[in-house]
Formats: C-alpha cells, structure tokens, sequence
C-alpha cells in the first residue's frame, strides 16, 4: 500500500529546527535525525537545512545533503528551487520548521515547485495553530477547549478579560514554546503582558485560567488509514499555570484511575482523526481534579518535546514512525523496533516509571525573574527511570545536575517565606517542598498552598520519614538492613545514606560514600538491571535499552565478563555551556567504538539526545552520570575500558575518584586530567615550562584581594574554581563592583576561597581544539574570536580558520600547544584557550577532554576529531590528516543564539559568563557571507531603515565609526543617544538624536520609538563589563529584545555584522551545500 | 516503614518469590497469570473472568487511586465490574499505602481486607512476568510467614463459569428490543453498554435453556476458565441457530462458545492475553484496533466449518480474535469491546449488533 505514495517519492527535504533555545532544544536533532533514518531505510535521496552544526543530523552520512543555512522561507525557498524535492517534511524541527512550511505553503512556493507536503496537511497544522480555527474545529466534535478569545488590540484584550473575569492567561497565536505568554491577575498585569505579547504575534488570546487543575498529555499517532494509537500518556507534577517545559513530569500518569486514562485517550483519538493528522501529535489537557470534567489546552500538530519524551519513556520511536506513516505506510505495515517481531500497531505498556525534571540556568541571568508561569525558561531536561516514583525523583534531582543529592540530605536553602515559596513556583520549589517537610508542615498544607496532587506528596513525604529514620543513627554500620534497603529502593544515593547519619561529622565524604558502598553490598543490597522493552515483558525482546533499579531480584541482561566492551559517558541535562555538542561527540565516540569491533556502551539521562537512542549503541543505560552509579554499571559490565572526555565536564569530574577504584580510563590518564583542572598544578606546570598566563591568585580575605588588585590593577576577573562555563564569574572594574560582586556571588572565606586573576583588555581570544597521541599533537583547529576577551568562549562568534592572525601568534600557539600536550601525556581530545595581543600569547583555560567546538572545526575541516581521538584512546593505528586548515578556501562561522525573550527581565548583556542556550555554524566564501549566513540564522534580520546607536565609551565609538559610516553611506537612518549623537556629528555622520528613559522630558524617546517598532535594529555597548549597568542601558537592551528587535552589544560583532550586511546582499548570499565547499 | 508480615509466592515448578503481605492474611493457592495494563486494578479484580487466578500487575505502581465505593446504579455495581472480587490474589510491586482520588472511598488493602484477599507486595514482578512468560502460567499460592500452608489448586478443572454465572434470571430495562444475555461470569460494563442502548436484557444463568423465550437478539458473555466445560450453552447456542436467524454477538468466553458451536476446537495459550494494548486487525481490511483483552484459550480458527471465517486476527501473534458467520448475523470478539478497563476503541461493536437486532 505504502509503495503507491513512496514512488513517486524520490527525494525529501527536511526542515531542521536551527540552534538551540529556550522551548526548542535538542529534542529536535533527535526527531530530524530519526526520520532522515527511515527515509534512508526506503532509498529515497535526503536534503536537510539545519544551521545548527554541532547536531548529529548534520553529520555525513546522515542526510544525503546537508545546507549550513536559516530555516526561513526565504533561504528554504531557494534550496527548494536548487534541489527541487518531491516532498518536504515540516513536523521535525519544532516550531521553527513549522511555522517556515505554513510560510512557504501560504507563499505559493510550494505549489509552484510541486513539492508534496508529506504527512500531516497543512490545512490540518494551521487549525492547530490558529486559536479561533482550533476551537472551532472542537466544537464540530463537541470536545471542550478552553473558553478564549482573540483579540489584536490592548483595548479588545482589557475588555476580553473582564468578559471572562480575571485571572486570566494571555497566549501568543504561533508561538513557540508559549513565548510571550503569561498569567495575569488583574488589569495592570494585563496591560504589560497584552503589549509584549502583541509584539510577537499579531493575534492574541485572553482565556479564563484553570490554575490548580491537572495537566495531562497524550501523544498520539494515526495513519492514513485512520488506525490511531496513544503511545503514552504523562502526567504533570505541576498543576495547570506551569508550561508543561517548566513542570516536573512523570509517564504514565499516576492519579488518573481508568475511566480518567481511557477518557482523555478516547478524546484523543477523535481529535486527531478530526483534525486530519497523519503522523504525530500532542494533545494537552486541563483535568478537574474534582470530577471528570476537562479542557483541551493545545494540540501540536507535530513532533515536540514530549514526544521525544514519550519515545525515551516508552522505548517507541515516535519520529521515526510519523515519518514512516508520511511517506504514506500503514501502522500495520510496521514493526515494533524493540521486539523486531510485533507489530507497529500497539501501545507500550510500561513496568516502570520515568520522571522528567527540568534543568534551568536561572542563576546565570542577571535580573532575570524566578517565578515559574505559562511561558518556558527551563534549558533542558533529565528522564529518570525507576520502578517506584521516590526511586524515580531522587534518581531524577541528582541528575539535573546543580548540586543536590536528592529530595534530602542537601545544603540547607534559605527560604524567608516558605508559603510563598510554595504558593509561588520557582526553579527551586521541589526543595521547598522538602524544606517545608522538615519544618512541620502536612501534605494537607502543602496541597493547599501548591495544588500538587496529594499522592505525589505523600510519596515525598515518604522519602522524609526515611530520612529522619536514618538520621536516628549516628554511625553507617547501625543502619538497620531492612531501613537499608528500604532507603535505596527510595532512591537514596550513598552520599545521602552517609550524610543523614553521619550529619555535619561527615568531613571526608569519599570515605563516607565508600563505606556505605561496602557495607551494603555485603548484604547484598545492590541495583539491578532491567529493560526497558515496550511490553513489560510480555513478548521476548533483544533489547539493549537499560535502566538500575533497587526494585529487584535479577538481571535481565547476562554479562560476558570478556572485556569487550568500552562504555562512553555521556554529558547529562543540556544546560548553559553544555548542550548538543557533547552529544554529537558521544555519538561519534559510540560510532567508533561499534566501527573498530568493541560493544559501544553508553550511560546518559538526557532525553533530548541522539546519543540516548538506544539504536546508536549495543547497550544503553539511561541512568544516572554519579560515581556510584557510573560504578554499579563498571562492576556489572567489566568493560576494556572507559571514556571520560568526550561528555563534557561531568565525565572529566569523575576521573580522580574512578581512578582510586581502578577504574582504567582510556586516553589521558586521572592524574594528567587533574593537573590540568587543578589550578594550582597546571599554573604551576606552566610556570616551568615558560608558558605565560594572565597573573592569578586564591585569596581568602577582602584585603588579600585589594593587595593583589594593587598589583595587576583592574579590571580583574573573580570567580570560584573547578567550575565549567564559568558560573558565578564576573569582571569588576573597581572598589564599589568588586565589594558588590563578592557580596552577592561569593562567600569570600578560608573554606571557600576565590580567585582573581588580571583581566587584559582588547585582546584576541583564540582556541585550539586537537587530538594528541602520548603527548604528540596528531590534529589540531585553531579558531578566533570576533569579539574581544571578556565575552564568554561560549557566547563569542568564532571564526574558523582564522582570518586576521599573525603568523607569528599561530606558530607560538601550536608551539605552546606542543609543550603542553607532552607536559599532561594527552592521549585523546583537548581544548586550550589563549589570550593574544600583539604577538604574546598567555593561556587561560586547558580542558583535556573535547570543547565545544569540535563538531564545528571537524566540520568545517571535514576531518573527524572525534573519530580519531577514539581511536588513539583505544590504542589503534592512525593516519595524520594530511589536510590542515591553511588549506580551506572558505571559511565558518559559529555563532551564538540567545534566549533573552524567553527569561523576563533579564538584561541581554554579554560577559564573562556565558549566556546563549545554542549556537549554529555556516560557511561562506568569506568572513562576512559566513557572517551574515550565520547571524540570519541565529533569528537576526537585515534592518530595512531605522538604526539605534548607543555605542558606549569613547574607545567603542571609535571602533564602530567605519561601520556608522558605511550605514548612512548605505542610506540607514541613524539615531543615537547623547554621547553617541555627538560622536557622530563631529565625525560628519548625520544623525537623529534621540533621549535617553532618564530624560523623560524630552523628544523622540529611544524607548518609544522601541515600543513603536520605528526601530530595526539596536546596537547597544554597555560602557564597562560589569553586569551592574546603568538602568537606561539596560532598558534600552530590554526593550529591543521584549519588542523582538534585533540587538547587538559588543562593537565587534556589531562591526562585523554590520559590515556584512552592508556589502552583501540578501540574493548574493550562495545557496551551496556542505559538500559543495572543497 | 509499614509493618508487613513476610510472604512468599511459590510457584508450582518450585520457584519462590519473596514478598509482604498487604491483604487478607490467608494462604490462597490458584493459577497465576500477568496483566500488563497500567491502570484498573478495581476493575480488574472484579473481573469474573479472574475467578480462581493469583493476578500478577506487571505495572509496578499499585493502589494510586484507591478504590471507589460499592455503589450500585439500576442494580448494577456504579464502579466495579462484578459484586466482588474475584481474583484469588494480588501480586504487585510497588504499593501505595497511601491514595489520592475523588472519588475514591478506601484504599487498595483495605478492600482486600474487607473481601478477604490476599495481596502481596514487594515482588520482583518483571522477573516473575518473565518467568511465567518463558513457563507458562502455571499454578501457585501465597503463604504468609508463620501462617498455615495451603494446597495447590488448579482452577482450571473447576466449571468456574457455573461458580460465576447468576444463579436466576435477572431483567434490566422493560423497554426496546429484547437481549437474552447467557451470564457465563459477565461485566457489568457489558450490561451497561447494552442498556444505554436502549434495550431490555434478560441476564440468564450459563446453563438456562433459554431458547423458548421471547426475544430478538442473544449475546454470549466473558468467563472464567475453560470453555470445554460449558457443553450446555454451547448446546443452547447450536440449538438457537438451528431454530432461529437472531443475531448473536459473543465476547470472550461467548467467542470461544459461538466458536464450539461453530465447530472449532478451542486450545490454551501459553500465558495467555492479559492487557489494555493487544492489536487486532480486522480480516481482510486496513481496520485496526488496540483492545483490552484477559483470556488464557483460544479459538483454533482453522478448525472453523465453512460457515465461519475469523473476523478479528491478533497483530502480534496471529491468534484468533474474533470470528463472523458468513451468511448470518452472528459475531463475535475475543477481545473486551465494553473496555473497563481499558481502551475504549471497540465499543462500536454493541452498536452493530443493536442494528442488526
């Protein structure tokens, strides 16, 4: 049946979802990388636009041709008209893919190009999309939505909302991920939320909110023959008000009783047969906690975040069936990929329960508001898997990383107003709970003030009684064995059994964890491995899809003990400074692995990732990244051996302590590793060898540091140390910020010391990212920064190969490179970071695993770095590239995405800590179509006529002159603040002067003209470092970014972009793909 | 921590599986059998299909939601799918002593208490799935630490339809056309669903000669046990489709019986059907649905006489799901059309069959 539509089908572009942001992350690459497979697997000829370089879909062999370029109609559009496919596939990239389809559908392209929509129709997205189409398709069917209505004015939505009677929700038509979305509880909040929501989309919403009710959703799947099933249903944590991204989730739901489950599934069913969908979809609901009465929130006509969720929980490969199902197959027509043998047809029946919690960087925002809503701030996500829901939770707050142990046993939170930390959400409410716990408070009083369902906290509660019934011990050997095992099949971890009983006596923690470890597995009290197989054991399945669970008597995996197999860390939660790129490494590191003949392994939770499909390795354990249990999976596997550098920095953290168990570690050895995270070791490492660095030091007192200030000066760089992405860092530039910044950030004492090193201005930042074999450099990328030292290596556009640097700074950097690769021993990946001006060089950072940018220089290069790196670590032969990157005739581009729209109120400015939640990679022929391809892609638009300048301090003025020249030389409108206008007056560039917020009184108002989107375009360079800048800079940033109008603040991206766009045209930019750069 | 007497599932093939009491402290002994649904456990266990069965929750989490009261609307039980439990036992993982639901009106072990069931908890119950799975359902019985011992039973011998079934005519509804129900050990959603259609069901014993009675329609219920053991009915259905052309429409138990009297032989499954998401397709179509299903025999479809052909086959396993007469209105599932619990894609079928009535 399938063979009639597939025929005609020979080639199929596919829409990436871009780089990485807040609403629309990883689960994206997985999705897209999916359905390329099961086209692959029917012969048909794959086209892909992803600038997103650092994901696994745009890897070689992966589609059969990959564009570097925005997924925007324009760009889409004449790929479609170079490659001219036969179908296109819009429900893999998220909103981004979608909303450039509904374009590109509504534009006529096409139609005129006869591309045939594959899957769901268009018409069908679009009934999704539009609020009033939506409702009045459920009302056809009698299905209940929530009672809204559309409005395009802030005078309509005001009286909308006393129609309905606050509180009242106001959604954004077309939206990702509830952007510019929110709650509002009377019509000053309305007035706000209205404005800035109407600046994202022309249409809004005000609905009548349902707060405290329960949110449900099913992903469900048809075919073109109208079968339908429900591959999951999952529950939120959270009630109705938090965005399902924000809420804490657990599949299958656990309060519904059948007649809910079966209920909500049948609606489910009508809807999508309703709807048209074929493929995927995701259907939302509010349910009464009180009855069973309901409300359909949202339908996405697409694949989406649960749905990558739905296919990590359940083990059923969602994408890769709706792309299947598009190209025109039967669900009957297709297997069950676990069992290989039942049928596509059927429903996962589950025997555990898996948790997913978000991770959010709020911390790393300056301003940003902490509250929890109806819009999305979380930047990623963990999935922990158990066989009871405390098992599940505890497993799953470790897991997203930010230092807690579980549900107990963490540093004590400060909380001044516990019910208004429950009432109110936040990123830290779960720990609330706990806190309030401890303090007294019923499941009865915490139901009330959270409206969490009270089976859930019960269960939480549960955890606490444990707790408390260990800390009635004082030594690890009193632990009664029943109240052992009863606490680890709660999901305590070790370090939590030992600190509730040894408490504040704990001072050597390693030991502490051990000798629980010891004592527990003397009575036998250890994990055990299940499968995670669709059927909950019903049917046979070869299934390599893994989970530890203390909820057990036997393995359901036999283990060969032949030392065969090489297990690969992967990087956990995606978060600020670690994200796809990992992932991307892990799966070339598993590739490798597979390809040289060993059993790949993997341990990650990650439920956005490629490198959690359990098709990508022979065994995948979706389980924590801790030493114990990264040492429950070493006893039982008892592998050749184990990679630590290609996850991130969670991987490198575990080295020392796996090493003292003799764990064998392949490529660079523990103590190397140490050396080089060790400050103290690696300065003095250096020291020896000649190799300069900024001057630093570990100080523990206020008059340490103003002493050693004395000496280098400021501006100086303060942050803590053995931390990744530099959090908590911060550049002051005198007394008054240094005083703030270790007033707010950091704790200044003996125990927690805080370095401060010299912080040198105007200088290049430079990276070198290269594979060493003994201590002998094999391959190596050197790449530079367009912005000046002080914007984070994370947040910074890079350039690769590069462009301006002396010979000379090249040489002296491979040299160092050199006598540091020998120094540590490196056998595998590592990055080091330099700083350059004039022709010294000093290095700053040294990270003896794989950076960031590895897949973007392998890329560009088109010399796998991974690759080789895993095989130097498995000790196999290589071959050194012949090819370098001298010998590029173009060039890429990373650039940075930001999330600011998505994180209210926080300023959207650059520094030493790193802020963008993705990034994406283009090439060009030259710096600036590289530069351009890559800004366009990272959601910047080419200004039409209207330019805001305010350009800082004298020196930045002075650098931006040539680009305000060729701007007006080019016809834009320049206006600018005081300092600014002046500068620009003097130099002979008109200009209009506009006033600053603190100028209330005057005409035009900069904020104004922002508001009035006159604007199209804002550079903004705050005049020092710090994060603590002047209230009208910061309004100025905000506005531009809550009123959705590009911003740039650093001169020298600022320059370079504006250069770009003034020399090359829209149509002049090349439409070529990877493959065609030679 | 919850003080819970020890207990041990032992197996008939001599494996144990260690556990906690949380029900009626009593040794029980029957056929042991797994579900995979992840939800309706009250409906389960009402299930007199379950009769004589140790039910063995693959879905670790039980007793989430309690269990609602025993209210009876219109002489039907509002919740339950019987009057009473029916399973021997219950065998889980991971019990909730605690629940949260409105409407629920005591918790798990409570019921259990109340009717007198055993439950144990804390058991490996994916190695015991497997177990059975590689076995075959075989025979077991829970007994507590301490308490006294049982012997083994095997359900399977027992007529449990003739313990099951009601013991004298019951009539719903005075209104519409006529359903003679033949009550082999039926759910009451089947009631249910048949009511709300509008038509007077006559619920009559499994073995009660109901041919000389005024109706237009007759439907065959679920079951417990082996369908060798109901010659009566199989004989009153044989003598219905001799005499008369009404449609008949059977579930479970009433396809296996329909089958018999269609002349096929029936045969026991390995570990048999238990959950919400078995797929079948329609013969001869691109129809498929996911059902709810619980039976342990089968209908050998090739041993149909010309007659009859399958009407449903099973996606995973190719077993027979359900089977039509070709010139005649007779039809039947194998699978649970009246859901509860489980998916309710099927249910359709109660409409054809009022239209043929």
């Amino acid at each position: 049946m399938a063979q009639e539509t597939t025929q005609k089908i020979k080639k199929v572009l596919l829409l990436g979802s871009g780089a990485l942001k807040i609403g629309e992350a990883g689960e994206f690459d997985y999705s897209g990388s999916q359905a390329l497979k099961a086209l692959k697997e029917e012969g048909i000829y794959t086209v892909l636009i992803n600038p997103n370089i650092a994901t696994v879909q745009t890897s070689e062999g992966v589609a059969d041709k990959i564009y570097f370029l925005p997924v925007t109609p324009y760009f889409v559009g004449r790929v479609i008209e170079k490659e001219r496919p036969d179908g296109i596939l819009l429900s893999f990239g998220g909103q981004t893919a979608l909303n450039c389809g509904v374009s590109l559908y509504e534009n006529g392209t096409l139609e005129k190009y006869n591309v045939q929509v594959l899957g769901t129709p268009v018409q069908a997205i679009m009934d999704t999309e539009d609020r009033e189409l939506f409702v009045k398709k459920l009302d056809e069917i009698d299905v209940k939505t929530i009672k809204s209505i559309a409005v395009t004015t802030i005078d309509d939505a005001r009286r909308a909302a006393q129609e309905l009677g606050y509180p009242v929700i106001i959604r954004a038509a077309y939206a990702l991920g509830g952007l510019g979305s929110g709650f509002c509880d009377n019509e000053e909040q309305l007035l706000t939320i209205g404005e800035k929501a109407l600046s994202f989309s022309a249409q809004i919403l005000i609905e009548k909110s349902l707060k405290g009710w329960k949110e449900i959703e099913y992903e469900v799947v048809r075919d073109r023959y109208d079968n339908c099933i429900t591959v999951c249903n999952m529950e939120n944590f959270d009630p109705l008000g938090i965005h399902t991204g924000e809420s804490i989730v657990v599949a299958p739901s656990q309060t519904l009783s059948n007649n809910d489950y079966h209920k909500l599934r049948e609606l489910s069913i009508r809807i999508i047969r309703h709807i048209g969908i074929v493929g995927e979809c995701n259907v939302q609901y509010a349910y009464d906690p009180e009855s069973e009465d309901y409300r359909v929130i949202e339908v996405n006509a697409r694949l989406s975040r649960s749905s990558a969720l739905a296919s990590k929980a359940t083990g059923y490969p969602l994408a890769f069936v709706a792309a299947k199902l598009g190209l025109g197959y039967g669900l009957f027509e297709l297997k069950n990929s676990v069992t290989k043998e039942t049928s596509a047809f059927f429903e996962p029946a589950l025997d555990y329960i898996v948790c997913k919690i978000p991770r959010w960087d709020l911390g790393k925002f300056q301003g940003v508001d902490r509250e929890l809503g109806s819009s999305m701030k979380s930047v990623g996500e963990v999935m922990a898997i158990g066989r009871s829901f405390e098992e599940a939770i505890q497993k799953g707050l470790r897991m997203i990383g930010q230092g807690m142990h579980g549900f107990v046993e963490n540093k004590e939170l400060v909380i001044p107003d516990i019910d208004k930390a429950l009432h109110d959400p936040t990123d830290k409410r779960i720990f609330v709970i706990s806190k309030a716990f401890r303090q007294g408070y019923t499941v009865e009083q915490i139901h009330e003030l959270t409206k969490i369902d009270r089976w859930f906290l019960q269960k939480l509660y549960g955890i606490i009684e444990t707790a408390n019934a260990i800390e009635s011990y004082n030594r690890i050997a009193d632990v009664p064995e029943e109240l052992l095992r009863e606490a680890k099949k709660q999901g305590f971890s070790d370090f939590q059994i030992a600190r509730a009983c040894l408490k504040q006596n704990m001072i050597d923690t390693e030991t502490a964890i051990i000798e629980v470890r010891n004592r527990r597995k003397s009575l036998g009290i250890v994990p055990v491995v299940k499968q995670i197989d669709t059927l909950a054991a019903e049917y046979p399945a070869q299934t390599n899809y893994l989970y530890l669970t203390y909820h057990g008597i036997e393995n359901d995996v036999e283990y060969k003990g032949d030392r065969r197999s090489v297990i690969v860390l992967g990087s956990g939660a995606y978060r600020i400074g670690s994200s796809v790129e990992f992932d991307w490494c892990s799966v070339n590191a598993l590739n490798t692995v597979r390809k040289e003949g060993w059993r790949s392994v993997m341990i990650n939770y990650n439920p956005e990732t490629v490198s959690t499909d359990y098709d990508m390795c022979d065994r995948l354990y979706f389980d924590e990244l801790s030493f114990e249990r990264v040492m429950d999976i070493i006893e039982l596997e008892n592998p050749h051996g184990v990679i630590l550098s290609v996850g991130g920095q969670i991987p490198n953290n575990l080295s020392t302590r796996l090493d003292g168990q003799n764990v064998r570690i392949l490529g660079t050895s523990a103590t190397d590793i140490d050396h080089a995270e060790d400050r103290h070791k690696f300065s003095s490492m250096l020291d020896e060898l000649g190799i300069d660095q900024p001057r630093w030091r570990e100080l523990t007192s206020l008059s340490d540091i103003y002493e050693f200030v004395d000496e280098v000066g400021y501006p100086v760089l303060v942050r803590p140390s053995y931390v990744l992405s530099g959090a908590a860092m911060n550049v002051c530039s005198n007394n008054t910020e240094l005083e703030m910044f270790l007033k707010l950030a950091a704790n200044v004492s003996k125990q927690h010391p805080v370095v401060v090193s010299e912080f040198i201005q105007n200088a290049k930042e430079i990276e070198m990212d290269a594979v060493a074999r003994d201590g002998e450099i094999q391959l190596y990328a050197i790449s530079e920064h367009i912005e000046f030292a002080g914007v984070h290596s994370g947040d910074a556009t890079i350039q690769f190969p590069p462009q301006k640097l002396y010979v000379e700074t090249v040489r002296r950097i491979k040299k160092v490179t050199g006598q540091i690769a020998k120094a540590l021993h490196i056998s595998g990946p590592f990055n080091i970071q330099f700083l350059a001006k004039n022709n010294d060089i000093k290095v700053i950072e040294c990270n003896l695993r794989a950076s960031r940018s590895f897949p973007f220089v392998s890329k560009v290069l088109k010399i796998n770095f991974i690759e080789l790196a895993t095989k130097i670590m498995l000790g196999l032969p290589i071959e050194k590239p012949a090819k370098n990157e001298f010998d590029l005739d173009y060039v890429g581009i990373k650039a940075s995405q930001f999330s600011f729209s998505r994180l209210q109120k926080a300023d959207p400015v650059l520094g030493v800590d790193m802020s963008s939640t993705g990034e994406v990679g283009c090439i060009g022929y030259d710096t600036s179509e590289a530069i351009l391809k890559s800004m366009l892609s990272v959601g910047y638009t080419i200004p039409k006529k209207n330019i805001l300048l305010s350009t800082g301090s004298a020196k930045q003025k002075a650098d931006l002159l040539e680009a305000a020249h060729q701007l007006h030389e080019h016809g834009y409108n320049l206006y600018a603040t005081g300092g600014s206008h002046q500068f620009l007056t003097d130099n002979g560039i008109p200009a209009v002067k506009v006033y600053w917020p603190s100028e209330s009184d005057k005409e035009p108002q900069a904020l104004q003209m922002i508001h009035d989107k006159k604007i199209d375009f804002v550079v903004n360079i705050p005049k020092n470092l710090t994060a603590t800048e002047l209230d009208n800079g910061y309004k100025i940033r905000r506005a531009a970014i809550d009123f959705n109008i590009p911003l740039i603040t650093n001169t020298r991206l600022a320059a370079a972009f504006i250069d770009a766009f003034c020399n090359i045209s829209l149509d002049e930019i090349q439409i070529k793909s990877w493959d065609e750069y030679k | 921590m919850h003080n819970l007497k020890r207990a041990s599932l032992i197996l008939d093939d001599g494996t144990v599986f260690r556990g906690k009491s949380f029900g009626y402290e009593k040794p029980v002994a029957g056929e042991v059998v797994f579900n995979t649904a992840m939800s309706g456990y009250p409906e389960s266990l009402t299930d007199p299909s379950y009769e004589g069965q140790i039910l063995v929750f693959t879905y670790p989490l039980i007793g989430n939601y309690g269990v609602p009261a025993r209210d009876t609307v219109q002489n039907l039980s509002a919740y339950y799918e019987s009057e009473k439990i029916h399973v021997e036992a219950i065998v889980i993982s991971d019990y909730s002593f605690e629940y949260s639901h409105w409407n629920a009106d005591k918790s798990l072990a409570q019921w259990l208490q109340e009717e007198h069931i055993a439950g144990i908890c804390d058991i490996d119950t994916r190695a015991l799935t497997k177990h059975l799975r590689e076995r075959g359902s075989m025979k077991g019985k829970i007994i507590i630490d301490g308490g006294e011992e049982i012997d083994w039973v095997d359900p399977n011998i027992y007529n449990l339809v003739a313990r099951v079934s009601c013991k004298e005519v019951i009539e719903y509804g005075n209104s519409g056309k006529r359903v003679v129900l033949v009550d082999c050990g039926v759910k009451h959603n089947i009631l249910r669903c048949l009511i709300r259609r509008g038509v007077t069901v006559i619920r009559v014993p499994w073995d009660y000669d109901f041919t000389g009675l005024s109706y237009d329609g007759l439907f065959i219920s679920n079951g417990p046990g082996d369908p060798t053991l109901c010659d009566a009915t199989v004989e009153h259905i044989r003598k219905t489709m001799q005499d008369t052309c009404k449609p008949i429409f059977g579930i479970c138990m009433g396809n296996q019986l329909l089958s018999r009297a269609g002349g096929a032989q029936i045969y026991k499954l390995k570990y048999g059907h238990r959950s919400h998401n078995q797929p079948v397709r329609q013969v001869g179509t691109n129809r498929c649905f996911i059902t709810s299903q619980n039976h342990g025999f089968a209908v050998d479809s090739t041993t149909l006489n010309d007659d009859w052909s399958p009407l449903f086959v099973n996606m995973n396993d190719n077993t027979n799901e359900g089977i039509r007469h070709k010139t005649k209105p007779y039809f039947s599932a194998q699978f649970h059309p009246e859901a509860s619990s489980g998916p309710t894609d099927t249910e359709f079928l109660f409409d054809e069959f009022i239209k043929l009535l």
